[in-house]
């Protein structure tokens, strides 16, 4: 499991916009790159990131080989009501990950 | 006889301007071509933020925000970020709905050289708005070793 930075308010007053921040761990290998050996080393990136609020998707991002190493995305959303707020990045080589944050609105 | 000679040495800092060659503009104008499907791109709305003299092109911060209500009646769709000069002209594609409050989006992205930004916000309207800004970079990201 890739380490995972993430940056949900906790509580928030209804109808409030909450900004939202998110790192993962991850080389972003671009597919570009020879290594030591002068062989280009095969593309890993991840290339979706999903967030749902309550299991509907608020935002989602397609990313390509120019986002840096250790994918970060900040946005925002409209805090609605109390509930799981949950992140999901898919990648190369099968990379899944999924990470769930609780948020109390008020 | 002066001026010769301040033009003559001033030609080096000319060649550190960003040169896109014709490939590279036709491969950048071809996605955003199929980013906005044909439809006409105007100037205006998209506010790019990114610092004009990166020093390391390995992570640049950059983010993108676009005027808009956000309403059910009248917000962003997609916000597209495209380059002119990467190996690939894509960067990021962001999807939004009314529930995103904002139309804002933050990332750190890799630029390969100096060279152009585009980002492209689509409305719900169906209307493209767009935003270009050129970038000096001075250590390039690592992207061909």
């Amino acid at each position: 499991m890739a380490r995972v930075l993430l940056r949900v308010p906790t509580t928030a007053e209804k109808g409030s916009v909450i900004e939202i921040r998110a790192l993962i761990q991850h080389v972003m290998e671009t597919g570009y790159r020879p290594n030591a050996q002068g062989v280009v080393q095969a593309r890993d990136i991840i290339w979706h990131f999903t967030c749902r609020y309550d299991g509907e998707v608020v935002f989602s991002a397609a990313l390509s080989p120019a986002i840096a190493a250790n994918p970060f995305i900040a946005f925002t959303t409209i805090a609605t009501e109390s509930g799981p707020i949950s992140f999901t990045w898919e990648g190369d080589n099968g990379f899944a990950q999924t990470e769930t944050r609780h948020i109390t609105v008020t | 006889m002066n001026l010769t000679r301040r033009v003559l040495l001033s030609a080096p800092a000319a060649l550190l301007l960003p040169t896109p060659t014709r490939a590279d503009q036709q491969r950048l104008a071809a996605a955003l071509q199929e980013f906005t499907g044909g439809a006409a791109l105007r100037e205006g709305r998209v506010r790019i933020e990114i610092s004009p003299l990166v020093e390391n092109g390995n992570a640049v911060p950059i983010s993108v925000s676009v005027e808009a209500p956000m309403t059910a009646a009248d917000h962003v769709r997609r916000i597209g970020v495209f380059n002119e000069r990467n190996p690939q002209p894509h960067v990021i594609t962001a999807q939004f709905s009314p529930r995103s409050g904002r139309a804002y989006v933050a990332t750190h992205i890799r630029l390969a050289t100096s060279q152009a930004l585009v980002a492209v916000a689509e409305m719900s309207d169906g209307s493209f708005w767009s935003q270009r800004v050129e970038v000096v970079v001075t250590l390039a990201a690592c992207i061909e070793g």
